[in-house]
């Protein structure tokens, strides 16, 4: 950069660009550490990772600040999808909020010719730039020769061997990023006589640097309106377009080729090829990871060890968050003064805050396997494998894993949806992972098929309790599938679904990787999606212990008074808390929603039950408890179950909770989108409000109608 | 010396062929820039258990794709 740029003392601004699997991402931690943050590109859902560092000069010990922005990995600058768009968007127009003053480009000296195809079209784009040549380690070993130097010549910019994994020579290029970066006169390859007028014009339209920033503008004349450029200068550069007979794709395959001999040339003076060309070990690895049975055999033994951990391990934190949050709750209860703040810091702020934390065993726990499974290489096999199948549904060998991860808990399953790159078929498997089985649809079950199902056995071998809480997590797989197969004609994009994509060879898992992508999603989940969690708890607390006119009032100051009277619960307290919840707002609203839910066999009781359990499903069974006025004990789910097996049902005079009220009720739990956790990651991850509510319609919709179906035809 | 063109669709598990050409303009540009230029050497890696996607080696790369897409690229094979 300029001395007068130095000496400005601002942050400048550094733009990590390369190939994807270039260790790109390694040496964007190993520059910032956890000096990081996570947003999104203005206007599209692709994730934009900025960290900061302080780099000393080694000889004066001058502090300078740089802000480093990890732009998604791409093969070059022709957007193909909405990521590879942005390294375009952020290097081609001087006016976007990222355009970077020192680009680092990121080589893999193991595939030189291909690192070198991008790297040489940002050296044209004339931003100053350092080369950083990565897996140094595995050159040596494939016994390639890399002449550093004379590459430097003949590209015009510093060239710096790096091993990121090791922090080898990392320190050499943050001292490069200081010196005085001078742009090279001459192009790596000469653009201008592609279109020597046009591209005239369109640099002196915006001042631009190169011919060749000017050509990629003339390829991207859909991109111009998003530029960070006056109405009159887009009006112009839109106008010379239209009036030149300018043929972009031609030109584009032309460049490809023409810039693939160029970089030969180069490389026939500064490379010399290894003998051992690529190390045969990966190969031989893949002979059994992508076997036509030991494959399959192998990446279900992934998945169930996945699934145990995610299950088991991440069961003792929970219970560890669940109790002190449980002890908090009751210490700030008792320490604040009473009244309508402390119930709502309490029962409102509080719950919220610990309805959010519970998942972050969870999320951590699925991450952490993503992370290394991503790591080290086998995800791309594990593409390769499920591609085809997954296909046929409207989705990507990638999607397994949020499906599969679903029946855990939909919200650490959809943050993983980011690894597929088409848009259509991650929208896809976003929308229909929540109709996986989770977890908190557990107690529900278990309650319901408790209450109609006989603990008998079948066949002598199977118990039917079993049986009929599998066919339901079945119904939930086969239901994401089908309503997957029939989105992919409702969900419209302009991009091609491709499937071309490197496998890149077996690598060890870096932990610093993994311990960072763990930490950023949990931020991403507490910072984002944590707001709207809480603000929706809020409201259900409102509607819960708020109620209109005088009744309501009067059953709670008879409560707070037994309380004061006794604190030993007796029968009554318990009808007085339900009658409480009757004449709450919720109440209300459970007797408001039963003509419609009436033929599906439900009650307002259930009613209730279905707007608490918005929060969370599981809190179907603590509502019910109120409701049956049975007191919140280790026993709950038994005596409830009692309860609820004792109703009779005013009309037919026979039992309330008929097997077809059951399973009409199971249905709805399995379909219904009832959980405000899920839907704020789905606004994160989509960015737009859009892609929830269609979820919440069309779960709700799938519920409402199979429950309907289902009741009608048993009852 | 030279013979016959075929699709690369068409190639055997650990056949080898030249790239000749591409039928598919936005194909060609992604495998382009991905290092499948013509000249290049090709050997067929493996096939997905249920014969879709390829994965090819290319110049030292492992590259998978479906099977559609490879349809697009004309080679030569090498005996």
């Amino acid at each position: 950069m300029s001395k007068e740029a130095l000496s400005e003392n601002r942050r400048l601004k550094v733009a990590l660009v390369g190939n994807p699997n270039s260790g790109k991402s390694t040496l964007f931690n190993a520059l910032t550490g956890l000096h990081q943050k996570i947003a999104n590109f203005p206007g599209v859902t692709v994730e934009k990772k900025t960290g900061f560092t302080k780099i000393f000069h080694s000889a004066t010990g001058k502090p300078t600040s740089f802000e480093v922005i990890d732009l998604p990995g791409t093969y070059s600058l022709y957007p193909k999808s909405p990521d590879e768009r942005i390294p375009f968007e952020v290097l081609c127009d001087p006016g976007d909020e990222s355009h970077p003053d020192i680009v680092i480009l990121i080589a893999d000296g193991t595939n030189l010719k291909r690192s070198l195809f991008l790297a040489s079209q940002v050296i044209d784009l004339k931003i100053p730039c350092v080369l950083a040549m990565n897996m140094m380690d595995l050159v040596k070993e494939q016994g390639i020769d890399i002449k550093i130097d004379e590459l430097e010549r003949r590209l015009g910019v510093r060239v710096i061997p790096v091993n990121a994994r090791k922090n080898i020579g990392l320190e050499d290029l943050k001292q490069s990023l200081l010196d005085d970066i001078h742009v090279p006169e001459k192009d790596v390859f000469e653009t201008n006589e592609l279109a020597p007028s046009l591209l005239k014009k369109i640099r002196e339209v915006l001042q631009l640097r190169s011919d060749y920033a000017a050509l990629q503008i003339a390829h991207h004349q859909d991109a111009i309106a998003g530029f960070n450029i006056s109405e009159d200068q887009k009006n112009i550069l839109l106008g010379l377009l239209k009036n030149n007979d300018f043929e972009s794709g031609k030109v584009q395959s032309f460049e490809t080729l023409e810039r693939y001999k160029v970089i030969h040339g180069i490389l026939q003076f500064s490379m010399v090829k290894g003998e051992n060309e690529k190390p045969t070990l990966s190969n031989r690895i893949d002979k059994l990871m992508v076997h036509r049975v030991w494959g399959y055999v192998f990446f279900l033994g992934i998945l169930f060890l996945m699934f145990q951990a995610i299950f088991n391990l991440s069961a003792f934190p929970m219970d560890f968050i669940d109790q002190t949050f449980a002890g908090l709750t009751e210490q700030a209860h008792n320490a604040l003064p009473k009244g309508v703040l402390n119930d709502l810091l309490v029962n409102g702020v509080l719950a919220g805050i610990g309805g959010i934390i519970i998942f972050i065993p969870q999320i951590a726990m699925l991450f952490m396997f993503i992370a290394i499974l991503e790591d080290t290489g086998y995800m791309a096999r594990v593409s390769f494998l499920m591609d085809n199948l997954m296909r046929k549904f409207g989705l990507n060998g990638r999607s397994v894993i949020p499906l599969i991860s679903g029946v855990a808990c939909a919200v650490p399953a959809i943050m993983s949806a980011r690894t597929i790159g088409s848009w259509k078929e991650r929208i896809i498997t976003i929308m229909v992972t929540p109709l996986m089985s989770c977890s908190a649809r557990l107690p529900v079950y278990t309650l319901l098929i408790a209450l109609v199902v006989p603990s008998k056995m079948l066949f002598g071998i199977f118990n039917l309790q079993g049986v009929v809480m599998m066919s339901l997590y079945l119904i939930g797989f086969v239901a994401a599938l089908a309503a997957a197969a029939l989105m992919r004609w409702f969900v419209k994009t302009e991009e091609r679904s491709y499937f071309i994509m490197e496998i890149p060879v077996y690598r060890m898992p870096r932990w610093s990787n993994v311990f960072y992508t763990i930490i950023e999603k949990i931020r991403i989940f507490l910072f984002d999606a944590g707001k709207i969690i809480i603000a929706i708890s809020i409201v259900l607390w409102f509607l819960s212990s708020r109620g209109p006119g005088d009744q309501f009032e009067q059953i709670t100051s008879q409560i707070t008074a037994m309380h004061d009277r006794d604190t030993n619960k007796s029968e009554e307290l318990y009808k007085l808390e339900a009658k409480r919840l009757e004449t709450s707002y919720a109440g209300h609203l459970g007797h408001l929603l039963e003509p419609a839910i009436r033929p599906l066999g439900f009650d307002w009781k259930i009613g209730i039950a279905l707007v608490t359990s918005f929060a969370a499903r599981e809190v179907f069974v603590g509502t019910m408890s109120t409701i049956y006025s049975v007191g919140q004990n280790d026993e709950e789910s038994k005596t409830v179950r009692d309860k609820m097996q004792a109703e009779i049902n005013p009309e037919t005079g026979g039992p309330r909770y008929t097997p077809a009220v059951a399973w009409s009720l199971m249905l709805f739990y399995a379909f219904a989108m009832q959980c405000m956790s899920t839907l704020a990651v789905v606004k994160r991850e989509t960015g737009s409000w859009k892609w929830p509510i269609i979820q919440f319609l069309f779960m709700s919709a799938l519920a409402y109608f199979s429950s309907l179906i289902v009741y009608q035809l048993m009852s | 010396m030279k013979s016959e063109t075929a699709r690369l669709s068409t190639m055997r598990r650990g056949a080898r062929c030249i790239i000749e050409s591409f039928t598919d303009d936005i194909m060609k540009q992604k495998l382009l820039e991905m290092g499948c230029l013509p000249g290049e050497t090709v050997s067929i890696d493996r096939f997905a258990p249920l014969g879709c996607p390829m994965a090819i080696n290319v110049s030292g790369s492992i590259i998978s794709l479906r099977v559609d897409e490879a349809s697009s690229v004309i080679v030569t094979p090498i005996s």
